[in-house]
């Protein structure tokens, strides 16, 4: 039912926001009390990556920021 | 790059606003009620002072030191002599008068309830919680004491008369008594009333100074005559300053009170028109000529008001409006427009070397006759009206670097718009073709789009002014470039009604034309050669229609679809096909099938659609132009029409159509009789009730459907209506059923109609009845007439479907605006991504698969398909 989660590296970080041409900030948001961050452990400032079903695209893959 | 971070707008307070700050924004004090001296200069102290800003050109502000134009103008104010009611509180003060003591001002409750009611309140501020409810329970516990629990002074019951009078008993309270009151409240007191003391002090809510708005907001006009006339709200300041001296005047002359309470009430009338000039119970303050002045609260109040009026909407130059009608000679991408209204809109044309003769024919020529000019504006900026008397001379004198306002002509670039615009296509570029007589002419192929008709619609045009915004409606807002709706990837323009049924009849099985009627029906589109003849009778050539549609498809078009008559037969007969559904295109002949909706209707031309993806939009115009052009032609050759009597059905069908209607009624009444017997099958899921409903109203739907059949079985093919609805150009079977046949169920939300009477709908029917007949079904066809109780039904039937439409509309209207202001800032950037404004990422990638609706095939990403058959069919075909 959840999509997958995951906390990407720095290096992924840093190739994503590049790749976007971005800072952290105008990547969408996620809080820390959310279930899922608090199920995979992530802290605040960490970028995760969600892979979700598309009912377009089949698959698609989503970044967000974790915030407080 | 670094972007920075937005900043939000923490809070927004309201409160109100005091007498110290009042005095403290103010420029000056306002003492006299004239405006000018003699010499037309601003009096000082006086209500267009230079302090409180100018609006002559040539004076300069004594505030600020800027010009008319640069000042934003300085608030001044006027010192009350006494205190009024500001009629927006008028309310909130009678709530608290009868809430706190008339002897020490508290408020009438224990100091453990107004702890306990302040917590909440504050609970309620904090999580953001609307505090009404409590705020409102605080008045109305507090003026249940009868005796205050301070100062064990007895209430009296304040009675309010409208607009501004209090009354304890018989005694009226001057508001100088009420503000007194006011100001005793402790500012503990006052949150518990849900106030905030810093912000809002509730005697704040009694007036003692009066702000003077600057005179930026209320500019005086100089009329023809060289008399000024004032704006509405300086009348109304005049009144007040007058008054508020003479009170003045006679309160240290010693007036008796009789006079003072008059000369009170009259300062309290006119700071109330001041404030709201449409206060029930107040009369309205007129203007000389006797319409009611336009003061603060008219100002911004209502649809011209302030904000719906100018923040929200504007009004433009160069724009015009009238009623539309058709015409089919046109092209979808122009517009036809009045004359009179080209001579009234304007081009600016900079004149060059390049278009100095042009423009000087266009002066030469006037402002009265057609391609002409209303302007020239020279080269030092001066603008010149051309007129019948100085156009010679002006011809003349025009070298390059002038300007001419010319009219508008043919080729002109104009926007077009219908409202509501829902969507990007309700304004489209269209090409000006100037037409006599005083309507908007527009090809009915580009009603669609606007969801245009002709009963009456008014539409908008504009005229781009700079060569930009010219150039950028040519690019994105061109009629061509809007034939597919990006909503679904079709064509949302096409054929409609009448093109529809006249390329059907043109193309439905094999027709033979022979020359001069193939040209005649050619005659306006771009085919200059007929191609061979299909063969000769008497030596004479003949063609049949279908050719004649192939001559204006493109070359090298291969296509294969199933009309919109097609049946969905359990095994396709392709070619076969005996209802000539199957429609075949090869390299842009037409080999079978006949031409309807899904050929080159508007939201389903499977052949347009083609046209624009392979071919281009201009192509798929020229096409649209030719289709409609055709079908109009072939229409009104063959000739075709719709009457009553084409709704008539033999006395034989007739018969069939009322024992297929009897039957029914017969299995329904054996279904009651099961139901009442107990013998009825329960449905899984359903109460006993529901399963005879679900039964009888699935027989009757049966019933109706059956006599559909047999109606149009007998009109026969060949029937007006069945040619419309077969080829999908305007109505359906079930409209010709109802018409012909068999009305059948009118039902209100879902049911059978069950409401009237207690346990019957009418009184014509025993109570208990389940029957068709007494529950709303309608045996009769239109066109039999329906009997009274029938009819009775249909109504209550037809009502529903007006509110519901009515109600969907404003429903429907209002989340489309609630969309757009979401949506509205959002943006595709080059790499696919959807961001805001401020570059925060909405999507990754726009709808997560980055297609172009409008690009794909009727908005699926199997364009690729189509592409394969085109590839396929080609081979083939070589």
């Amino acid at each position: 039912m959840v999509p997958c989660h995951e906390i990407l590296d720095e290096e992924e970080v840093k190739s994503l926001l590049e790749r976007y041409g971005i800072e952290k900030e105008q990547l969408p948001k996620i809080k820390v009390k959310d279930p899922v961050i608090k199920e995979i452990k992530a802290q605040v400032g960490d970028v995760i990556k969600i892979t979700r079903k598309s009912a377009t695209a089949g698959e698609a893959n989503i970044y967000r920021l974790v915030i407080g | 790059m670094i972007r920075s971070v937005p900043k939000k707008i923490g809070q927004i307070k309201f409160g109100l606003i005091s007498p110290r700050e009042f005095r403290k924004m103010s420029v000056t004090r306002v003492i006299t009620a004239d405006t000018y001296d003699d010499d037309g200069f601003p009096i000082e102290m006086g209500l267009m002072d230079t302090r409180l800003g100018v609006i002559d050109p040539g004076l300069r502000c004594k505030t600020c030191g800027q010009r008319a134009g640069e000042c934003p103008g300085h608030f001044g104010h006027i010192e009350l002599v006494a205190p009024v009611i500001h009629i927006g509180f008028a309310k909130l003060i009678r709530k608290i008068l009868r809430a706190v003591c008339r002897s020490c001002g508290r408020l009438l409750l224990t100091e453990t309830e107004k702890e306990r009611y302040l917590d909440e309140i504050r609970t309620n501020l904090k999580i953001g919680n609307s505090i009404d409810d409590v705020v409102n329970t605080v008045f109305k516990e507090a003026r249940k004491t009868k005796k205050c629990p301070y100062c064990d002074e007895e209430q009296i019951d304040i009675k309010f008369e409208k607009p501004t009078t209090y009354y304890e008993d018989k005694h009226k309270l001057m508001p100088a008594d009420i503000r007194d009151l006011l100001e005793k409240i402790p500012d503990e007191d006052v949150e518990v009333m849900g106030m905030d003391p810093v912000s809002a002090r509730p005697e704040w809510t009694v007036l003692t100074v009066l702000p003077v708005p600057p005179v930026t907001m209320r500019p005086s006009i100089t009329l023809e005559s060289g008399q000024r006339s004032e704006d509405d709200i300086t009348h109304k300041l005049v009144d007040i300053i007058r008054i508020n001296q003479r009170f003045q005047e006679n309160r240290e002359a010693g007036a008796p009170q009789l006079i003072i309470e008059d000369l009170w009430e009259l300062l309290q009338y006119h700071v109330t028109t001041f404030i709201d000039n449409a206060v029930s119970g107040v009369p309205p303050a007129r203007h000389r000529s006797g319409r009611p002045l336009k003061t603060l609260s008219q100002r911004l109040k209502g649809k011209e008001g302030r904000f719906r009026g100018s923040l929200s909407g504007k009004r433009v130059n160069f724009s015009a409006r009238t009623v539309i009608s058709p015409d089919p000679n046109l092209s979808i991408c122009e517009v036809g427009v009045p004359e009179e209204i080209a001579k009234e809109l304007t081009i600016t044309m900079n004149v060059t070397r390049h278009n100095i003769n042009e423009a000087k024919e266009y002066v030469a020529r006037g402002p009265s006759n057609h391609p002409g000019a209303n302007y020239v504006v020279r080269g030092d900026g001066r603008r010149v009206k051309v007129t019948e008397s100085n156009a010679p001379e002006l011809v003349e004198a025009i070298e390059t670097g002038w300007k001419v306002e010319r009219h508008l002509k043919d080729g002109d670039i104009v926007l077009f718009n219908r409202q509501p615009s829902l969507h990007r296509m309700s304004i489209m570029a269209h090409e000006v073709k100037v037409l006599p007589d005083k309507t908007f002419r527009l090809n009915p192929a580009a009603c669609p789009p606007y969801n245009a008709d002709f009963d009456g619609d008014e539409m908008n045009l504009h005229v781009p002014q700079t060569e930009e915004a010219r150039a950028e409606a040519k690019i994105l807002m061109h009629v061509e470039h809007n034939i597919l709706s990006p909503r679904f990837g079709g064509p949302i323009i096409g054929g409609i009604h009448d093109h529809i049924s006249g390329l059907y009849l043109l193309t439905h099985k094999d027709k033979k034309i022979y020359k001069p009627e193939a040209l005649e029906l050619l005659k306006k589109s771009r085919v200059k050669e007929l191609m061979e003849p299909a063969g000769y009778e008497n030596g004479m050539p003949y063609w049949n229609g279908k050719q004649i549609f192939s001559m204006i498809l493109p070359e090298g078009l291969h296509l294969t679809f199933q009309a919109e008559m097609c049946e969905h037969c359990e095994e396709c007969k392709r070619e076969g096909c005996e209802r000539d559904a199957y429609v075949v295109i090869e390299d842009g002949i037409l080999k079978n099938g006949s031409i309807d909706v899904k050929a080159i209707g508007s939201f389903k031309s499977k052949i347009l659609d083609k046209i624009y993806k392979e071919y281009g939009e201009e192509r798929a115009r020229m096409f649209i132009d030719d289709a409609t052009r055709l079908g109009i032609r072939a229409i009104m050759r063959m000739g075709f029409s719709f009457g009553i009597n084409d709704e008539d059905v033999s006395s034989e069908a007739d018969v069939r159509i009322g024992e297929a209607i009897y039957e029914a009624e017969e299995r329904v009444r054996k279904l009651i009789m099961a139901y009442n017997a107990g013998e009825l099958e329960q449905l899984p899921g359903r109460s006993m009730d529901e399963t005879l409903e679900m039964n009888i109203l699935q027989e009757l739907g049966r019933a109706r459907d059956a006599a559909g059949e047999i109606a149009g079985r007998n009109l026969g093919l060949e029937n007006s209506a069945v040619i419309m609805a077969q080829s999908g150009a305007r109505g359906s079977m079930l409209n010709l059923t109802q018409m012909a046949g068999c009305v059948g169920q009118q039902a209100v939300r879902g049911e059978r109609i069950r409401r009237g009477y207690a346990g019957r709908t009418l009184p014509h029917f025993e109570v208990g009845d389940l029957g068709a007949d007494a529950r709303g079904f309608v045996k009769s066809s239109y066109k039999k007439g329906l009997s009274p109780t029938e009819y009775f039904f249909h109504a209550i039937g037809g009502r529903e479907g007006l509110v519901d439409t009515a109600v969907r509309t404003s429903q429907s209207g209002y989340l489309q605006r609630r969309m757009v202001n979401a949506l509205q800032d959002l943006e595709v950037q080059y790499d696919g991504t959807v961001r805001d404004t401020r570059g925060m990422i909405v999507q990754f990638m726009y709808g997560e698969d980055g297609l172009d609706p409008m690009k794909g095939d009727f908005g699926t990403r199997e364009s690729i398909r189509s592409i394969i058959n085109t590839v396929v069919a080609k081979r083939e075909s070589r």
